[in-house]
Protein backbone atom coordinates (compact mmCIF):
# COMPACT_ATOMS: atom_id res chain seq x y z
CA UNK A 1 0.00 0.00 0.00
CA UNK A 2 1.57 3.53 -0.58
CA UNK A 3 1.29 6.14 1.45
CA UNK A 4 -1.11 8.10 0.39
CA UNK A 5 -3.47 4.77 0.60
CA UNK A 6 -2.81 4.22 4.43
CA UNK A 7 -3.76 7.99 5.15
CA UNK A 8 -7.21 7.63 3.17
CA UNK A 9 -7.96 4.57 4.98
CA UNK A 10 -7.13 6.05 8.35
CA UNK A 11 -8.99 9.02 7.75
CA UNK A 12 -11.71 6.92 6.86
CA UNK A 13 -11.46 5.07 10.51
CA UNK A 14 -10.96 7.51 12.30
CA UNK A 15 -14.06 9.31 11.10
CA UNK A 16 -16.36 6.49 11.47
CA UNK A 17 -14.68 6.21 15.22
CA UNK A 18 -15.49 9.88 15.56
CA UNK A 19 -19.08 9.85 14.40
CA UNK A 20 -19.59 6.48 16.26
CA UNK A 21 -18.40 7.97 19.63
CA UNK A 22 -20.24 10.98 19.64
CA UNK A 23 -23.25 9.55 18.76
CA UNK A 24 -22.53 6.64 21.24
CA UNK A 25 -22.11 9.70 23.90
CA UNK A 26 -25.00 11.20 23.46
CA UNK A 27 -27.18 8.15 23.72
CA UNK A 28 -25.18 6.76 26.74
CA UNK A 29 -26.53 9.96 28.88
CA UNK A 30 -30.08 9.13 27.62
CA UNK A 31 -29.42 5.47 29.26
CA UNK A 32 -27.42 6.69 32.47
CA UNK A 33 -30.99 8.70 33.31
CA UNK A 34 -32.87 5.67 32.02
CA UNK A 35 -31.17 2.93 34.14
CA UNK A 36 -30.97 5.31 36.92
CA UNK A 37 -34.83 6.10 36.95
CA UNK A 38 -35.15 2.27 36.84
CA UNK A 39 -32.48 1.48 39.51
CA UNK A 40 -34.96 4.23 41.65
CA UNK A 41 -38.20 3.07 40.48
CA UNK A 42 -38.89 6.19 38.26
CA UNK A 43 -39.60 6.32 34.31
CA UNK A 44 -36.92 8.70 33.73
CA UNK A 45 -36.98 10.87 30.45
CA UNK A 46 -39.66 9.63 28.22
CA UNK A 47 -41.33 12.84 27.08
CA UNK A 48 -39.21 14.10 24.06
CA UNK A 49 -39.93 11.16 20.97
CA UNK A 50 -40.97 7.24 21.76
CA UNK A 51 -39.92 6.78 24.93
CA UNK A 52 -37.65 9.57 25.29
CA UNK A 53 -35.63 8.10 22.56
CA UNK A 54 -34.66 12.24 21.16
CA UNK A 55 -34.05 13.16 24.32
CA UNK A 56 -30.15 13.77 23.46
CA UNK A 57 -30.33 15.47 20.64
CA UNK A 58 -32.84 17.86 22.85
CA UNK A 59 -29.96 18.07 25.85
CA UNK A 60 -27.26 19.38 22.98
CA UNK A 61 -29.04 21.56 21.23
CA UNK A 62 -29.75 22.89 24.36
CA UNK A 63 -26.15 22.84 25.54
CA UNK A 64 -24.86 24.74 22.20
CA UNK A 65 -27.65 27.25 22.74
CA UNK A 66 -26.92 27.90 26.14
CA UNK A 67 -24.54 31.98 26.41
CA UNK A 68 -21.41 30.79 27.17
CA UNK A 69 -19.75 32.84 29.83
CA UNK A 70 -16.45 33.43 31.21
CA UNK A 71 -15.52 34.61 34.92
CA UNK A 72 -14.42 37.89 34.91
CA UNK A 73 -11.32 36.58 36.97
CA UNK A 74 -10.41 33.86 34.63
CA UNK A 75 -7.27 33.39 32.33
CA UNK A 76 -9.38 33.67 29.37
CA UNK A 77 -6.97 31.49 26.60
CA UNK A 78 -6.47 28.46 29.40
CA UNK A 79 -10.43 28.43 30.37
CA UNK A 80 -10.95 28.01 26.24
CA UNK A 81 -8.14 25.30 26.01
CA UNK A 82 -9.28 23.01 28.86
CA UNK A 83 -12.42 21.54 27.42
CA UNK A 84 -10.70 20.97 24.17
CA UNK A 85 -7.31 19.33 25.62
CA UNK A 86 -9.97 17.09 27.94
CA UNK A 87 -11.39 16.26 24.42
CA UNK A 88 -8.30 15.95 22.53
CA UNK A 89 -7.20 13.55 25.16
CA UNK A 90 -10.46 11.43 24.92
CA UNK A 91 -10.55 10.79 21.23
CA UNK A 92 -6.80 10.31 20.90
CA UNK A 93 -6.66 7.19 22.63
CA UNK A 94 -9.27 5.16 20.87
CA UNK A 95 -6.74 4.69 17.83
CA UNK A 96 -4.94 1.37 19.30
CA UNK A 97 -8.05 -0.22 20.66
CA UNK A 98 -8.56 -3.15 17.93
CA UNK A 99 -12.33 -3.60 18.01
CA UNK A 100 -12.05 -7.05 15.42
CA UNK A 101 -9.36 -9.00 13.55
CA UNK A 102 -7.88 -8.58 10.59
CA UNK A 103 -10.47 -8.43 7.72
CA UNK A 104 -9.97 -7.88 3.42
CA UNK A 105 -11.93 -5.53 2.29
CA UNK A 106 -11.61 -4.29 -1.13
CA UNK A 107 -8.44 -6.04 -2.19
CA UNK A 108 -7.15 -4.48 1.26
CA UNK A 109 -5.83 -6.26 4.15
CA UNK A 110 -7.53 -3.67 6.79
CA UNK A 111 -6.72 -3.88 10.91
CA UNK A 112 -10.25 -2.97 12.73
CA UNK A 113 -7.80 -0.76 14.84
CA UNK A 114 -6.59 2.77 13.56
CA UNK A 115 -2.87 2.68 14.67
CA UNK A 116 -2.02 -1.37 15.61
CA UNK A 117 1.27 -0.07 17.64
CA UNK A 118 3.63 -2.27 19.49
CA UNK A 119 3.56 -0.24 22.43
CA UNK A 120 -0.59 0.34 22.55
CA UNK A 121 -0.73 -0.14 26.19
CA UNK A 122 1.63 2.18 27.35
CA UNK A 123 0.55 4.74 24.69
CA UNK A 124 -2.98 4.55 26.71
CA UNK A 125 -1.39 5.11 30.13
CA UNK A 126 0.83 7.86 28.56
CA UNK A 127 -2.12 9.85 27.35
CA UNK A 128 -4.52 8.73 29.90
CA UNK A 129 -1.51 10.55 31.75
CA UNK A 130 -2.47 13.83 29.60
CA UNK A 131 -6.38 13.79 31.02
CA UNK A 132 -5.06 14.99 33.66
CA UNK A 133 -3.91 18.32 32.25
CA UNK A 134 -7.36 18.85 30.82
CA UNK A 135 -8.85 19.03 34.39
CA UNK A 136 -6.09 20.87 35.93
CA UNK A 137 -6.37 23.85 33.44
CA UNK A 138 -9.65 24.13 34.39
CA UNK A 139 -9.66 24.38 37.82
CA UNK A 140 -7.02 26.51 37.78
CA UNK A 141 -7.95 29.07 34.97
CA UNK A 142 -11.35 29.61 36.17
CA UNK A 143 -10.31 31.63 38.90
CA UNK A 144 -13.28 29.99 41.16
CA UNK A 145 -11.79 27.69 44.98
CA UNK A 146 -14.18 25.32 43.88
CA UNK A 147 -13.03 25.06 40.37
CA UNK A 148 -9.77 25.01 42.00
CA UNK A 149 -10.07 22.52 44.82
CA UNK A 150 -11.97 20.08 42.27
CA UNK A 151 -9.23 20.33 39.86
CA UNK A 152 -6.63 19.84 42.16
CA UNK A 153 -8.67 16.79 44.15
CA UNK A 154 -8.97 15.68 40.36
CA UNK A 155 -5.76 15.34 39.93
CA UNK A 156 -4.08 13.76 43.31
CA UNK A 157 -6.87 11.50 42.42
CA UNK A 158 -5.90 10.11 39.14
CA UNK A 159 -2.17 10.44 39.90
CA UNK A 160 -2.38 8.12 42.66
CA UNK A 161 -5.04 5.42 41.19
CA UNK A 162 -2.47 5.42 38.36
CA UNK A 163 0.18 3.43 40.25
CA UNK A 164 -2.50 0.36 40.63
CA UNK A 165 -3.63 0.67 37.09
CA UNK A 166 -0.35 0.61 35.83
CA UNK A 167 0.59 -2.33 38.23
CA UNK A 168 -2.26 -4.24 37.19
CA UNK A 169 -1.74 -4.00 33.28
CA UNK A 170 1.92 -5.25 34.18
CA UNK A 171 0.26 -8.78 34.90
CA UNK A 172 -1.31 -8.73 31.59
CA UNK A 173 1.61 -7.78 29.88
CA UNK A 174 3.69 -10.31 31.78
CA UNK A 175 1.07 -13.06 30.48
CA UNK A 176 0.52 -12.10 26.70
CA UNK A 177 4.75 -11.24 26.23
CA UNK A 178 3.65 -7.88 24.06
CA UNK A 179 2.23 -4.56 24.29
CA UNK A 180 0.06 -4.39 21.28
CA UNK A 181 -3.52 -4.52 22.03
CA UNK A 182 -3.79 -6.82 19.35
CA UNK A 183 -1.40 -9.44 20.57
CA UNK A 184 -3.01 -9.29 24.15
CA UNK A 185 -6.52 -10.04 22.78
CA UNK A 186 -4.76 -13.08 20.23
CA UNK A 187 -3.23 -14.12 23.63
CA UNK A 188 -6.73 -14.62 25.53
CA UNK A 189 -7.21 -17.28 23.08
CA UNK A 190 -10.66 -19.25 24.22
CA UNK A 191 -11.08 -19.36 28.49
CA UNK A 192 -7.82 -17.90 28.78
CA UNK A 193 -8.97 -14.50 29.66
CA UNK A 194 -7.20 -12.69 31.65
CA UNK A 195 -9.82 -11.62 34.36
CA UNK A 196 -10.20 -15.65 34.94
CA UNK A 197 -6.55 -16.20 35.17
CA UNK A 198 -6.20 -13.34 37.48
CA UNK A 199 -8.93 -11.85 39.04
CA UNK A 200 -7.42 -9.72 41.48
CA UNK A 201 -6.02 -7.75 38.54
CA UNK A 202 -9.11 -7.57 37.06
CA UNK A 203 -10.79 -5.76 40.28
CA UNK A 204 -7.94 -3.14 40.67
CA UNK A 205 -7.98 -2.25 37.20
CA UNK A 206 -11.50 -1.97 37.14
CA UNK A 207 -10.95 -0.10 40.22
CA UNK A 208 -8.15 1.99 39.12
CA UNK A 209 -10.34 2.34 35.98
CA UNK A 210 -13.61 3.91 37.95
CA UNK A 211 -10.84 6.26 39.73
CA UNK A 212 -9.52 7.55 36.57
CA UNK A 213 -12.88 8.27 34.95
CA UNK A 214 -13.99 10.45 37.90
CA UNK A 215 -16.97 8.17 38.44
CA UNK A 216 -19.08 7.26 41.26
CA UNK A 217 -18.15 6.13 43.79
CA UNK A 218 -14.58 8.50 42.95
CA UNK A 219 -16.30 11.51 42.11
CA UNK A 220 -14.67 13.34 44.40
CA UNK A 221 -13.85 15.97 42.02
CA UNK A 222 -17.09 17.44 41.31
CA UNK A 223 -18.97 16.44 44.42
CA UNK A 224 -21.94 18.59 44.44
CA UNK A 225 -22.51 18.99 48.30
CA UNK A 226 -18.78 20.37 48.60
CA UNK A 227 -17.48 21.61 45.19
CA UNK A 228 -20.70 22.98 43.40
CA UNK A 229 -19.67 21.39 40.28
CA UNK A 230 -15.41 20.78 41.01
CA UNK A 231 -13.40 21.64 38.12
CA UNK A 232 -16.23 22.31 35.61
CA UNK A 233 -18.22 24.66 37.97
CA UNK A 234 -17.32 27.86 35.41
CA UNK A 235 -18.38 26.40 32.40
CA UNK A 236 -21.58 26.71 30.24
CA UNK A 237 -22.61 26.08 27.23
CA UNK A 238 -20.35 24.29 24.43
CA UNK A 239 -17.20 24.45 26.39
CA UNK A 240 -19.45 22.32 29.51
CA UNK A 241 -20.66 20.03 26.78
CA UNK A 242 -16.86 19.49 25.70
CA UNK A 243 -16.13 18.17 29.32
CA UNK A 244 -18.86 15.97 29.76
CA UNK A 245 -18.39 14.64 25.58
CA UNK A 246 -14.82 13.80 27.50
CA UNK A 247 -16.36 12.48 30.54
CA UNK A 248 -18.63 9.82 28.64
CA UNK A 249 -15.90 9.30 25.97
CA UNK A 250 -13.28 8.08 28.76
CA UNK A 251 -16.13 5.98 30.20
CA UNK A 252 -16.00 4.27 27.05
CA UNK A 253 -12.47 4.11 26.88
CA UNK A 254 -12.54 2.31 30.18
CA UNK A 255 -14.84 0.07 29.34
CA UNK A 256 -13.06 -0.96 26.02
CA UNK A 257 -9.43 -1.47 27.40
CA UNK A 258 -11.07 -3.48 30.05
CA UNK A 259 -12.91 -5.57 27.19
CA UNK A 260 -9.41 -5.41 26.06
CA UNK A 261 -7.14 -6.40 28.30
CA UNK A 262 -9.31 -8.55 30.90
CA UNK A 263 -12.44 -9.87 28.94
CA UNK A 264 -10.74 -11.24 25.71
CA UNK A 265 -11.80 -8.39 23.49
CA UNK A 266 -12.93 -9.31 20.18
CA UNK A 267 -12.37 -12.88 21.02
CA UNK A 268 -15.29 -15.70 21.38
CA UNK A 269 -14.11 -18.73 23.21
CA UNK A 270 -13.31 -21.59 20.56
CA UNK A 271 -15.60 -19.94 17.67
CA UNK A 272 -12.87 -20.90 15.21
CA UNK A 273 -13.51 -24.56 15.81
CA UNK A 274 -17.86 -23.80 14.70
CA UNK A 275 -16.55 -23.82 11.10
CA UNK A 276 -18.69 -20.63 9.95
CA UNK A 277 -17.44 -18.71 7.45
CA UNK A 278 -14.70 -15.71 7.43
CA UNK A 279 -17.38 -12.74 7.13
CA UNK A 280 -19.87 -14.24 9.74
CA UNK A 281 -17.17 -14.85 11.91
CA UNK A 282 -15.56 -11.17 11.68
CA UNK A 283 -18.76 -10.10 12.35
CA UNK A 284 -19.76 -12.32 15.57
CA UNK A 285 -16.97 -11.07 17.05
CA UNK A 286 -17.10 -7.27 16.11
CA UNK A 287 -20.55 -7.85 17.61
CA UNK A 288 -19.10 -9.85 20.77
CA UNK A 289 -16.41 -6.57 21.23
CA UNK A 290 -19.19 -3.96 21.35
CA UNK A 291 -21.65 -6.68 23.35
CA UNK A 292 -18.94 -6.88 25.61
CA UNK A 293 -17.65 -2.71 26.02
CA UNK A 294 -21.45 -2.23 26.65
CA UNK A 295 -21.84 -4.31 29.16
CA UNK A 296 -19.14 -2.76 31.43
CA UNK A 297 -20.67 0.37 30.40
CA UNK A 298 -23.73 -0.41 31.97
CA UNK A 299 -21.84 -1.98 34.82
CA UNK A 300 -20.38 1.58 35.54
CA UNK A 301 -24.07 3.18 35.69
CA UNK A 302 -25.21 0.34 37.80
CA UNK A 303 -22.16 1.12 40.67
CA UNK A 304 -22.99 4.56 40.25
CA UNK A 305 -26.76 4.74 41.15
CA UNK A 306 -25.98 1.76 43.83
CA UNK A 307 -23.04 2.61 45.62
CA UNK A 308 -21.95 5.98 48.18
CA UNK A 309 -19.32 8.36 47.73
CA UNK A 310 -16.00 8.06 49.33
CA UNK A 311 -14.91 10.42 52.00
CA UNK A 312 -11.12 11.87 50.67
CA UNK A 313 -9.23 10.11 53.27
CA UNK A 314 -10.64 6.92 52.64
CA UNK A 315 -10.30 7.18 48.97
CA UNK A 316 -6.35 7.75 49.09
CA UNK A 317 -6.47 5.43 51.95
CA UNK A 318 -8.52 2.45 49.31
CA UNK A 319 -5.72 3.76 46.53
CA UNK A 320 -2.36 3.33 48.49
CA UNK A 321 -2.75 0.71 51.17
CA UNK A 322 -5.30 -1.37 49.67
CA UNK A 323 -5.30 -1.62 45.59
CA UNK A 324 -1.80 -0.80 45.56
CA UNK A 325 -0.75 -3.62 47.43
CA UNK A 326 -3.25 -5.73 45.61
CA UNK A 327 -1.91 -4.78 42.52
CA UNK A 328 1.63 -6.03 43.11
CA UNK A 329 0.26 -9.19 44.93
CA UNK A 330 -1.40 -10.13 41.63
CA UNK A 331 2.04 -9.65 39.44
CA UNK A 332 3.34 -12.08 41.99
CA UNK A 333 0.01 -14.64 41.31
CA UNK A 334 0.95 -13.93 37.77
CA UNK A 335 4.63 -14.88 38.40
CA UNK A 336 3.81 -18.02 39.68
CA UNK A 337 1.52 -19.08 36.89
CA UNK A 338 4.18 -18.37 34.67
CA UNK A 339 6.76 -20.31 36.50
CA UNK A 340 4.77 -22.94 37.54
CA UNK A 341 2.21 -23.37 35.49
CA UNK A 342 3.95 -22.91 32.58
CA UNK A 343 1.13 -20.75 31.03
CA UNK B 1 12.55 15.83 1.03
CA UNK B 2 10.41 12.34 1.64
CA UNK B 3 7.62 12.45 4.17
CA UNK B 4 9.90 11.69 6.84
CA UNK B 5 11.79 15.07 6.47
CA UNK B 6 8.79 17.00 6.41
CA UNK B 7 7.94 15.19 9.79
CA UNK B 8 11.26 16.17 11.55
CA UNK B 9 11.39 19.54 10.45
CA UNK B 10 7.77 19.82 11.77
CA UNK B 11 8.54 17.86 15.20
CA UNK B 12 11.75 20.28 15.16
CA UNK B 13 10.06 23.53 14.88
CA UNK B 14 7.51 22.45 17.29
CA UNK B 15 10.20 21.54 19.75
CA UNK B 16 12.27 25.20 19.20
CA UNK B 17 9.62 27.64 19.08
CA UNK B 18 7.94 26.29 22.02
CA UNK B 19 11.21 26.17 24.09
CA UNK B 20 11.53 30.08 22.70
CA UNK B 21 8.32 30.40 24.38
CA UNK B 22 9.20 28.46 27.64
CA UNK B 23 12.43 31.34 28.39
CA UNK B 24 10.80 34.28 27.10
CA UNK B 25 6.95 34.37 28.15
CA UNK B 26 6.84 36.34 31.30
CA UNK B 27 4.10 34.30 32.92
CA UNK B 28 5.15 30.87 34.43
CA UNK B 29 2.01 29.28 33.84
CA UNK B 30 2.42 29.73 29.91
CA UNK B 31 6.22 28.57 30.38
CA UNK B 32 4.99 25.49 31.50
CA UNK B 33 2.18 25.35 29.11
CA UNK B 34 4.35 25.61 26.57
CA UNK B 35 6.88 22.96 27.83
CA UNK B 36 4.28 20.86 26.93
CA UNK B 37 4.74 21.32 23.55
CA UNK B 38 8.58 20.74 23.75
CA UNK B 39 8.51 17.56 25.34
CA UNK B 40 5.97 16.32 22.65
CA UNK B 41 7.94 17.75 19.70
CA UNK B 42 11.03 15.62 21.35
CA UNK B 43 8.22 12.80 21.61
CA UNK B 44 7.36 12.76 17.94
CA UNK B 45 11.43 12.70 17.66
CA UNK B 46 11.75 9.96 19.01
CA UNK B 47 9.56 8.24 17.47
CA UNK B 48 10.94 9.26 14.34
CA UNK B 49 13.88 7.27 15.06
CA UNK B 50 12.39 4.24 15.63
CA UNK B 51 12.76 4.91 19.62
CA UNK B 52 9.14 3.69 20.20
CA UNK B 53 9.46 3.03 23.87
CA UNK B 54 11.13 6.07 24.43
CA UNK B 55 8.41 8.29 22.90
CA UNK B 56 6.07 7.42 25.42
CA UNK B 57 7.81 7.18 28.35
CA UNK B 58 8.70 10.81 27.48
CA UNK B 59 5.57 11.69 27.42
CA UNK B 60 4.60 9.49 30.69
CA UNK B 61 7.48 10.73 32.59
CA UNK B 62 7.90 14.18 31.97
CA UNK B 63 4.32 15.34 30.43
CA UNK B 64 2.07 13.37 32.76
CA UNK B 65 4.52 13.16 35.89
CA UNK B 66 7.15 16.10 35.99
CA UNK B 67 5.01 18.79 34.28
CA UNK B 68 2.33 18.15 36.25
CA UNK B 69 3.95 18.59 39.20
CA UNK B 70 5.30 21.71 38.08
CA UNK B 71 2.30 22.85 37.53
CA UNK B 72 0.55 22.15 40.77
CA UNK B 73 3.79 24.22 42.14
CA UNK B 74 3.02 27.03 40.30
CA UNK B 75 -0.31 26.99 40.32
CA UNK B 76 -1.18 26.53 44.11
CA UNK B 77 2.02 28.89 45.23
CA UNK B 78 0.42 31.29 42.28
CA UNK B 79 -2.75 31.08 43.51
CA UNK B 80 -3.07 30.88 47.63
CA UNK B 81 -0.68 33.84 47.99
CA UNK B 82 -2.41 36.22 45.64
CA UNK B 83 1.44 37.09 44.20
CA UNK B 84 1.60 37.01 41.14
CA UNK B 85 4.75 34.95 39.98
CA UNK B 86 6.57 37.05 37.03
CA UNK B 87 9.70 36.25 35.70
CA UNK B 88 12.49 38.78 35.46
CA UNK B 89 16.12 38.55 33.96
CA UNK B 90 19.52 38.83 35.85
CA UNK B 91 22.74 38.10 36.02
CA UNK B 92 22.74 37.96 32.72
CA UNK B 93 26.73 38.08 32.12
CA UNK B 94 27.52 34.69 34.19
CA UNK B 95 24.78 32.84 32.54
CA UNK B 96 25.76 33.33 29.36
CA UNK B 97 29.31 32.18 29.75
CA UNK B 98 27.87 29.35 31.69
CA UNK B 99 25.06 28.49 29.04
CA UNK B 100 27.95 29.06 26.19
CA UNK B 101 29.82 26.39 27.94
CA UNK B 102 27.28 24.32 28.48
CA UNK B 103 26.08 24.29 25.00
CA UNK B 104 29.66 23.98 23.72
CA UNK B 105 30.04 21.23 25.66
CA UNK B 106 27.20 19.45 24.02
CA UNK B 107 27.65 20.32 20.80
CA UNK B 108 31.44 18.90 20.96
CA UNK B 109 29.99 15.74 22.07
CA UNK B 110 26.62 15.20 19.05
CA UNK B 111 30.27 15.99 16.79
CA UNK B 112 32.83 13.51 18.55
CA UNK B 113 30.45 11.14 19.55
CA UNK B 114 30.47 7.73 17.06
CA UNK B 115 26.78 7.41 16.33
CA UNK B 116 25.13 4.03 15.59
CA UNK B 117 24.24 4.49 11.86
CA UNK B 118 21.24 1.68 11.01
CA UNK B 119 19.49 1.51 8.17
CA UNK B 120 15.85 1.70 8.02
CA UNK B 121 15.13 -1.74 7.10
CA UNK B 122 17.04 -2.88 10.01
CA UNK B 123 15.87 -1.41 12.73
CA UNK B 124 13.85 -3.87 14.84
CA UNK B 125 10.17 -3.41 14.81
CA UNK B 126 10.02 -2.81 18.50
CA UNK B 127 12.67 -1.61 20.89
CA UNK B 128 11.23 -2.79 24.09
CA UNK B 129 13.14 -5.95 24.15
CA UNK B 130 16.21 -5.27 23.68
CA UNK B 131 15.55 -2.68 26.05
CA UNK B 132 14.58 -4.77 28.79
CA UNK B 133 17.30 -7.51 27.75
CA UNK B 134 19.64 -4.76 28.33
CA UNK B 135 18.39 -3.17 31.37
CA UNK B 136 18.85 -6.91 33.39
CA UNK B 137 21.87 -7.63 32.07
CA UNK B 138 24.37 -4.72 30.57
CA UNK B 139 22.88 -1.80 32.54
CA UNK B 140 22.12 -4.33 35.88
CA UNK B 141 23.99 -2.22 38.79
CA UNK B 142 22.69 0.90 37.22
CA UNK B 143 19.27 0.03 37.15
CA UNK B 144 19.05 -1.55 40.62
CA UNK B 145 21.25 1.56 41.73
CA UNK B 146 19.04 4.03 40.17
CA UNK B 147 16.11 2.00 42.14
CA UNK B 148 17.62 2.64 45.53
CA UNK B 149 18.48 6.19 44.49
CA UNK B 150 14.37 6.74 43.94
CA UNK B 151 13.24 4.97 47.25
CA UNK B 152 15.61 7.09 49.38
CA UNK B 153 13.86 10.21 47.75
CA UNK B 154 11.03 8.64 48.49
CA UNK B 155 11.69 8.37 51.98
CA UNK B 156 13.32 11.82 52.24
CA UNK B 157 10.40 13.22 50.92
CA UNK B 158 8.16 11.51 53.02
CA UNK B 159 9.57 12.55 56.65
CA UNK B 160 10.46 15.85 55.42
CA UNK B 161 6.28 16.38 54.80
CA UNK B 162 5.76 14.73 58.13
CA UNK B 163 8.03 16.72 60.32
CA UNK B 164 5.42 19.47 60.52
CA UNK B 165 2.93 17.33 62.51
CA UNK B 166 4.54 16.17 65.21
Amino acid sequence: MSIWEVIIISLIKILLIVVLMLLTVAYLVYFERKISAWIQNRKGPNRVGWHGLLQPFADVFKLLLKEDIVPEKANKALHTLAPFIALFVAFATYAVIPIGPTIELFGYKINLVVADVNIGVLYVLALTSLGVYGITFAGWSSGSKYSLLGGVRSSAQMISYEVSMGFSIAGVLLLSQSLSPTKIVEAQYGWMWNAILQPIGFITFVVSAFAETNRLPFDLPEAEPELVGGYHTEYSSFKFAGFFLAEYANMIIASMMITTLYLGGYQIPYIDKLGLNQTLTVLLQVGAFLFKTAFMLFFFMWVRWSIPRFRYDQLMNLGWKVMFPLSLLNIVWVAVLIMVFRL
Amino acid sequence: MNYYDILFYLFAIITLVSAGFVVTTRNVIYSAFFLLFTFFGVAGIYVLLAADFLAVVQIMVYVGGILILLLFGVMLTNKITNVDIRTGTSNLLPASIAIGLLMGALVSAMIYTGWKVQPASEIPDTSIKNLGALLITDYLLIFELLGILLLIALIGAASIARRDKE
